[in-house]
């Protein structure tokens, strides 16, 4: 027994090129997987934990003002846990040496102290003393995007009073994790600040004193939301309420909830495609490597031993690979989550990051893989044992081969190398098509990690050049008359400016519902388009509106039925409105009308929400200047800036993900196309030598194993692409959200890309087998026996 | 009718195998000459160092010291170019075990050859030569042991070599097909003058020969001409 383990580590040593290839296989595999799950379950127990430590309320209410005393009423409704009012502010802040419009949300803290919901975690410095005015804390993100610390001023605007305030500590809101403007579809965390103040400091500053305009709740445990939303509604009616909304409706929380889903979707279904992959590469791959040691399983049977013992010595051979396998890829994949997490943290801002890899993750993992590879081994141990030893002992008899197809179709003119490849690749079609299955898997797992790129590219392209052509949005504090849109078109280089509005409402059909808005345009407007399926500019209909395809399915709605809109603003009117058609669009969900039809329905005219301007580049600095001054201006929003923003934000969340698994999915398209050719060299090593000593030179003899190598992996190319837009087509179904949806937009490039790498591992193995035909030895291959 | 002009001369060959402690040494000093034309059959126990002394000759491996000489050329100091080249243009090789290639029927395991040979003779008459016409386009799984050696005798000879050098032609084989094929190197040998050396350790067939070179521990130890030889058909074991 202890000989037949001195054979297995020289057994081990002999294939150890081959064993670490099918090791980096497993690696790859068990390491996405890891990486993803832990990454993923990592950032869902953070946000847990944060909300839990943090008190993050479950109710949320805006209204124009409230007594104080409301909030007792509020306390006393069923299910209430606690209650927790505040004053929230807009306002705009200016920041040293930046020149862009900066906005932001002032919120008030109960004096000197954390409030009861939605608790604030200190990063730094400390809390605004009691009765001071001239303290504040600053969100983290806005303080780092302008390198800001405790000690630093800040001159803020509230309530058109110009104010000089301190910066007394950074802070973290379980609120605004995801911190993001309202109405916005991206983070900016330079252009947005979000600020907390002394209750009584903000109430002066903000005519609240003694009133609230903003109420946060938390439940009793088992407390559904729906009835206490309710109550809360009737409760606050008279005071100007805008309608309670639960966490679904929470920006953050919502946006969070979004990403995770995506975020989710792609940790699912990469790995389980890249381990999936790995798997069926393993099971064919040592399979064939078992099969390469015929001869000295039926030595070992020749010798006594039994099937169990020569089984297990095989198998032995195989776990230890696996095991280096699974160790490198688990602990890779921690290191890779745990990187992913923190890089996710930028973006997400937790107080905190909990990591946590399951440990059902990485066994499952390495079972996928290891059970795999070991299966494959079995099966081929299996067969070599079910040979007499005599017969195994022997070379091989000459294999049964015919004519190829292509040549009984009467291409005659082949010389006999190309004739040999052909039929070696039409006799085995099994193997030859497993081959080829591997490298297509290989090349379809490059396409669906590579492609998003040219997706993401495809999706600005839409959004910000065919269909938004503005350079500038401007966004009222609240509706205006149409004179301020006059007024815009008279400030330096504004070229041309139209008027929008934007109707915040419910939507509903039936009992579904989604908390948007209605948008009314210009029916001849030269900036904004809606696009049809062909990306040509659709006429909104003159009645009706047109709404985004995916918001369609959400409130399961279709051309011809009735929209409801429940207005979040105003009289707080319902409005009924045909849907008249759909259109596709990859960022945000949007109900477009006429601006004309959306009056009419409200029973008002000439009040709009915002403009859009086209503006002569050279003037945009100044131009930004003028629009700060003017206190109607709630926000200015720059298409380069959501170009640049947007293109971070698929940076940071989708690209970053893929980038990773981009490079264990070249790993494994390598190890699979070198395992490839280096099992082929194992078996026509003896037909190889033979050519050797008829005279072949190592070119020719080159050009039989590696023409075969290269015309599989031709072969395998075009499977490769039709399985990789299979994959990616379903990736996208998958990573459809509200905020954006990743078009199935397969460019040249992706498949270039693929196709290169693929070809690269190909060339790379060709000059690693090349290395080892030149070492061939020809008098031991024809004695016929290692 | 064999004319005194060599085609293979070896001075002092020798081969060593491994080094240090574990040095094998397979020849310890070989004189010989090989004759343009004439049969010559190898004879020596396992381990006598005849099969080394083929490959040195045909090109396969080199010797350690001494001088190997083809016609004027000098082998022992040839690079892996120029031996592959000898191989390819003037050394037929037959092995114990065929050797052929399975993913090509008979004629194209011998086109194999002549499509990369100088002046060859056309696969269909090479395996004509060998007997073997009526089954030219069965793959080797298709062919007896006795034909697979004799389509690669047919392999051999296609591309007209100096010299065929057959390594235990007979050892895979019964002694019936064994001595079919024989009759087959024979016949090659008087009809086209090719010449022809075969190990074996059969002793018997050193009676078909022109000469027998008997090897003992890496040296030729007994050189025997035969003034009369057998056909195979005497011959017996």
């Amino acid at each position: 027994m202890r000989t037949l383990h001195i054979k297995l580590r020289r057994n081990l040593w002999t294939l150890r090129e081959q064993g670490l290839a099918i090791a980096l296989v497993i690696a790859a595999g068990v390491a996405t997987f890891v990486m993803s799950l832990s990454t993923l379950d990592s950032l869902r127990l953070t946000q847990q934990s944060v909300y839990t430590s943090q008190h993050f309320a479950h109710l949320f209410a805006d209204l124009k003002r409230a007594p104080e005393a409301t909030a007792e009423r509020l306390a006393s409704i069923p299910g209430v846990a606690q209650v927790a009012t505040r004053v929230q502010a807009p306002v705009t802040v200016q920041v040293a040496d930046f020149p862009d419009p900066v906005t932001g949300l002032m919120i008030s803290v109960p004096d000197g102290q954390q409030p009861a919901l939605n608790r604030l975690f200190l990063r730094a410095g400390q809390w605004p003393d009691p009765g001071r005015d001239d303290q504040v804390l600053l969100a983290e993100a806005f303080a780092q995007a302008h390198g800001l610390s405790v000690g630093d001023r800040l001159s803020v605007v509230i309530n058109g009073r110009y104010q000089r305030l301190r910066i007394s500590g950074i802070a973290l809101s379980p609120e605004y994790i995801y911190q993001i403007r309202p109405g916005e579809l991206f983070p900016d965390f330079e252009r947005f600040a979000v600020m907390w103040m002394n209750r009584s400091a903000l109430g002066a500053a903000f005519g609240m004193e003694g009133a609230f305009n903003s109420v946060t709740l938390s439940l009793a445990p088992g407390q559904g939301a729906a009835s206490v939303i309710e109550q809360v509604d009737a409760l606050l009616a008279p005071w100007g309420g805008l309608g309670a909304y639960d966490r679904e409706d929470q920006i953050s929380h919502r946006y969070l909830e979004d990403e995770f889903q995506q975020l989710s979707a792609m940790a699912r279904f990469i790995p389980l495609v890249l381990i999936g992959v790995a798997a069926f590469l393993l099971n064919v791959v040592a399979a064939r490597l078992i099969r390469t040691q015929r001869e000295q399983i039926a030595v070992l049977k020749a010798f006594g031993y039994d099937r169990r013992t020569v089984a297990l010595h095989y198998l032995m051979l195989v776990m230890v690979v696996v095991l280096i396998g699974s160790v490198v890829g688990v602990l890779l994949g921690v290191w890779m989550a745990s990187g992913l997490a923190s890089l996710y943290q930028d973006f997400f801002r937790f107080p905190w990051l909990e990591f946590r890899l399951r440990p059902q993750v990485a066994v499952a993992a390495v079972l996928i893989a290891g059970g795999a590879t070991l299966l494959g081994t079995f099966t081929a141990v299996r067969a070599a044992l079910l040979l007499p030893p005599a017969e195994a002992m022997r070379p091989a008899p000459p294999a049964r081969y015919r004519r190829t197809v292509i040549e009984r179709l009467g291409l005659q003119r082949l010389s006999q190398p190309s004739r040999m490849i052909l039929r070696n690749l039409e006799r085995q079609p099994v193997k030859a098509g497993l081959s080829m299955l591997g490298i297509a898997f290989a090349v379809s797992i490059l396409m669906l990690t590579g492609f998003s790129r040219g997706a993401i590219n495809h999706m600005v392209d839409v959004q910000y050049r065919l269909a938004q052509k503005q350079d500038v949005t401007v966004t009222f504090n609240e509706p205006v008359s149409w004179r301020a849109v006059h007024e815009l078109r008279s400030l330096p280089g504004v070229q041309h400016a139209e008027a929008f509005r934007v109707v915040p409402g419910i939507l509903r059909n039936g009992h579904r519902s989604y908390r948007g808005a209605v948008q009314g345009y210009l029916p001849d407007s030269e900036l904004f388009h809606v696009l049809d399926r062909d990306l040509q500019p659709l006429a909104l209909p003159r009645e009706g509106a047109v709404i985004t395809d995916h918001l369609a399915r959400l409130l399961d709605i279709a051309p011809g039925d009735t929209l409801y809109v429940s207005v979040q603003e105003g009289h707080r009117p319902t409005l009924a409105i045909p849907v008249a058609a759909l259109v596709t669009e990859y960022i945000g969900v949007g109900v477009y009308m006429q601006l004309p039809a959306l009056e009419r329905l409200l029973r008002e005219g000439g009040s709009v929400s915002g403009a859009f301007l086209a503006v002569d580049p050279l003037y945009l600095p100044a131009l930004q200047q003028a629009l700060e001054a003017r206190p109607a201006v709630a926000a200015v929003s720059l298409r380069d800036t959501l170009i640049r923003t947007f293109r971070e934000l698929m940076e940071d969340n989708i690209l970053l993900f893929t980038l990773f698994s981009l490079f264990l999915a070249g790993t494994i398209a390598f190890a699979v196309v070198y395992n490839n050719a280096r099992i082929a060299f194992a078996e026509r090593n003896r037909e190889l030598a033979s050519l050797r000593v008829l005279g072949f030179t190592r070119a020719e003899i080159t050009f039989i194993l590696l023409g075969e190598l290269v015309l599989l992996t031709l072969l395998a190319l075009p499977l490769g692409f039709a399985l990789g837009a299979g994959l990616c087509a379903l990736m996208t179904l998958a990573l459809q959200t509200d905020l954006y949806r990743i078009p199935l937009v397969l460019t040249p490039a992706t498949y270039a890309w693929a196709a290169a790498v693929v070809l690269g591992a190909t060339l790379l193995s060709s000059l690693m087998i090349g290395r080892l035909l030149r070492r061939l030895d020809m008098v031991t291959a024809l004695k016929g026996m290692e | 009718m064999v004319d005194r002009q060599p085609v293979f001369r070896t001075r002092g060959v020798t081969r060593v195998f491994g080094d240090g402690p574990a040095t094998v040494q397979a020849l310890r000093g070989v004189d010989m000459s090989l004759y343009a034309g004439e049969f010559v059959v190898l004879l020596g126990a396992s381990g006598s160092g005849k099969s080394t002394l083929l490959n040195i000759l045909g090109g396969l491996d080199t010797a350690t010291d001494g001088e190997v000489w083809y016609r004027d050329q000098n082998l022992s100091q040839a690079s892996e170019r120029v031996l592959t080249r000898f191989r390819r243009h003037h050394v037929g090789f037959v092995f114990q075990f065929y050797n052929l290639i399975p993913s090509l029927t008979a004629r194209e395991n011998v086109a194999i050859v002549t499509e990369i040979a100088d002046a060859p003779m056309t696969p269909e008459e090479a395996l004509d030569l060998v007997g073997l016409a009526p089954r030219m386009d069965h793959f080797p799984s298709q062919l007896s042991g006795g034909e697979q050696q004799r389509v690669a005798i047919a392999r051999a000879i296609a591309k007209n070599p100096a010299v065929l050098l057959c390594d235990e032609p007979t050892g895979a084989l019964d002694s019936k097909t064994g001595i079919r094929v024989l009759e087959v190197l024979q016949d090659i040998n008087q009809r086209l003058g090719t010449t022809t050396a075969v190990i074996t350790h059969n002793a018997v067939i050193a009676d078909m020969a022109d000469r027998m070179i008997r090897l003992t521990d890496g040296r030729v130890s007994e050189v025997h001409e035969n003034t009369r030889r057998l056909s195979p058909a005497e011959l017996h074991w």
